[in-house]
């Protein structure tokens, strides 16, 4: 511990109540990480003679450095999947938020004469170019999520539905508020960052699911994709709205503040759902003890299932469930729903927040 | 120069003024209290336009103990910059040193020993930040806001390291600290308690104490203040101190509100609570300055906020118009130094 100067300075501090107890408020994790997801394996593996070792290959792999459980998530199941296969070596370059440090990165694994690239652009616009190049060299990219506007930058993309994701929401809120028989209820929405597109395409899909019902959102709040963000604006929205019937969420690590603020507020006339799919929420779910009664993916396995199509492609491979011998071009995953009845089912897939 | 000014609302000016006669003084004392007074009829003009649009939500009790509650995290951070802005000094880590001690007092090592050690982690660590930086500036004499922000980035990163990036739940065992929001007393939850007991700490410390006194010396005239035999280094070091010890206070709120400890707490913080303590009329030059202030110019933050959300505005009009408020009341501030000098 002793070789960080920053942590140097704060057992200083700590001195205040004595080494001792600094020691024990250490910054062991241990278990928590240990419990993190283990088997995005089950996920997109083509059956019969794809899985057999073939030719080695290398695949290159950068996403941004994580700020948030998804991003972590997605380090987490791109490395696992890579470690199922024998032939795979796995070379990730060092996470970062910075564009320009991303392309550097990408650079580096185009030198390095990687067999397959898997990208997670911060920004698809900006890594562009880089893409490009790599494809250029005949490196094959594929593309995580976050997609290149430029169709010659990537071989494949594969990617969550964020529209999908929306109109899931907005199927099980209007289909269960139906069943009740609710007509005009009060139905919240509290997006993440309001400006991304990814948070437009979700409230786009909500609000036509739910037309489909004849209903339409209340109002809408944008949090910043973090716990007390959340906090903050669910609070004010319970006092805004005194009678409740269903509040979308839109992301589960942002939902543990909502929820937080729902039980101090001591609320419980309505029922809410999540986004993301984190196995905490998931959890909640399943044990059905409060508001939460649903959520919807935005699955991070889709990093193991992308590290699963590089492999394919390296090795010239297609997916064998399918008739055509490529890989196909684009794999947009289906946003799942998650109840208690199918929350245990899933509970391998979600990402500790 | 050894006698300072201890009127709570009318420091010393910010420069020594050896000659400043008995009135003058008075009438500073005035207008300070017109700040208030301003501050005060903001308030009132918000909660107007609260009854107006929204009667049925705005002047509820369940309304206001929210806004107190949402107030109560950064308000404690508030008191602490106050004093730091006073003495001349400016803290840019505050959001990132809560966070930082949130996380710590958050991890599964930590939760393990209880809820008590948890408070003690989180001050520890709050106050071990603030007395590193207090450190680097009194006797490294680093400029404050370097340091400061160097805090910043480091402890940031430090509570993202220690956390792998993710979201801390308190434990079910450790529930006593989520009881600090949950449980009411007389209607507030025990949070607002303890925000207020800060306060009013804050306000006896800084208005009825020699430390007090001290404070605004040195933020006013350093120089003067040594050669009346205050050891300044040592003094600003405990401000930074303070500050770090707010931020502790802070993360238990945080950690009693949201049920977690995380590296994304108490984003732009540093930002807020400047603004708040600007608003409220203390110098960013140092030397005066005042606690009701600060905690009114956040209350009116808050205000906005609840007001924006009730009526279902978004974030980026929110944003405009905290700008806009920021820039008037400095302005206003600016027109009353200007009479009074």
């Amino acid at each position: 511990m002793t070789n960080n100067p920053g942590r140097r300075g704060f057992i200083l501090g700590g001195a205040v109540i004595g080494a001792g107890a600094l020691v024990t408020a250490c910054t062991s994790n241990e278990p928590a990480q240990s419990a993190a997801t283990t088997a995005p394996a089950a996920a997109a593996a083509p059956a019969g003679g794809n899985d057999q070792p073939g030719t080695p290959v290398t695949i290159g792999f950068s996403a941004p450095a994580a700020d948030h459980g998804w991003i972590a998530a997605i380090a987490k199941n791109a490395q696992d999947a890579a470690k199922r296969y024998s032939d795979v070596t796995f070379k990730a370059v060092e996470p970062t938020n910075d564009i320009n440090q991303q392309i550097s990165a990408v650079e580096s694994l185009i030198q390095a004469k990687v067999n397959v690239l898997v990208i997670l652009p911060n920004d698809g616009e900006q890594l562009n170019q880089v893409a490009r190049q790599a494809m250029d060299a005949g490196i094959p990219v594929i593309n995580l999520d976050r997609v290149f506007p430029d169709k010659l930058s990537y071989r494949t993309w594969i990617g969550g539905d964020n529209y999908g994701m929306g109109v899931a929401a907005g199927h099980y809120i209007g289909k269960t508020l139906k069943d009740k028989g609710v007509s005009n209820p009060v139905i919240l929405e509290i997006q993440g960052i309001a400006t991304l597109p990814l948070t437009q395409d979700r409230s786009k899909g909500f609000a036509d699911a739910l037309k489909t019902y004849g209903f339409t959102v209340t109002a809408q709040q944008d949090a910043k994709f973090t716990v007390e963000s959340g906090t903050q604006v669910a609070a004010n929205l319970l006092q805004a709205h005194k009678k409740i019937d269903a509040i979308w969420n839109h992301d589960d690590d942002q939902g543990i503040g909502v929820l937080a603020a729902i039980k101090e507020a001591n609320r419980n006339e309505f029922f809410m759902v999540g986004g993301a799919g984190s196995a905490n929420a998931m959890r909640d779910i399943q044990a059905d003890s409060g508001v939460l009664k649903a959520t919807v993916t935005y699955s991070p396995t889709m990093a193991g299932s992308a590290i699963t199509l590089a492999r394919l492609i390296a090795q010239g491979k297609g997916m064998s469930d399918l008739l055509e011998k490529e890989v196909p071009q684009s794999l947009t995953l289906a946003s799942e729903t998650i109840t208690k009845e199918n929350a245990a089912e899933y509970l391998p897939l979600g990402f500790e927040s | 120069m050894t006698e300072v000014n201890p009127a709570p609302t009318a420091p010393a000016g910010e420069r020594p003024r050896p000659d400043a006669a008995p009135s003058l003084r008075g009438g500073l004392a005035r207008l300070g209290e017109a700040r208030h007074v301003g501050l005060i009829a903001a308030l009132v003009l918000l909660a107007i336009v609260g009854l107006v649009t929204k009667p049925e939500n705005f002047a509820t009790s369940s309304n206001l103990v929210s806004v107190l509650a949402l107030a109560s995290t950064i308000g404690v951070i508030t008191v602490g910059a106050t004093f730091v802005i006073i003495g001349g000094g400016i803290d840019l880590s505050v959001g990132a040193v809560m966070a930082l001690a949130s996380v710590w007092a958050t991890t599964l090592s930590t939760q393990s020993y209880g809820p008590v050690v948890m408070v003690i982690c989180a001050l520890a660590v709050g106050t071990g930040a603030g007395l590193l930086n207090g450190l680097l500036i009194s006797y490294g004499r680093m400029v404050p806001f370097i340091a400061t922000l160097a805090m910043l980035v480091a402890a940031r990163g430090l509570a993202q390291r220690m956390s792998s990036q993710r979201t801390q739940l308190v434990q079910q065992d450790n529930s006593a600290i989520v009881d600090l929001s949950t449980t009411r007393v007389l209607g507030l939850p025990l949070l607002v308690y303890v925000f207020a007991l800060v306060v009013a700490l804050g306000w006896v410390l800084l208005n009825r104490t020699t430390f007090g006194r001290r404070t605004f010396a040195v933020g006013g005239n350093p120089e003067a203040a040594r050669l009346a035999g205050i050891d300044v280094r040592r003094h600003t070091m405990v401000l930074y101190a303070l500050s770090g010890l707010c931020c502790g206070i802070a993360a238990v709120l945080i950690m009693a509100r949201t049920t977690t400890g995380s590296s994304t707490h108490g984003d732009l913080y540093e930002l807020d609570a400047i603004a708040a303590v600007i608003i409220g009329g203390t110098l960013l030059t140092g030397g005066r300055g005042s606690i009701i202030g600060s905690i009114l110019g956040l209350l009116i933050f808050t205000v906005i906020t609840n007001l924006f959300i009730l009526n279902g505005l978004n974030t980026s009009d929110q944003l405009i118009a905290k700008g806009l408020i920021i820039v008037i009341a400095v302005l206003m501030q600016r027109r009353s130094i200007r009479t009074s000098t």
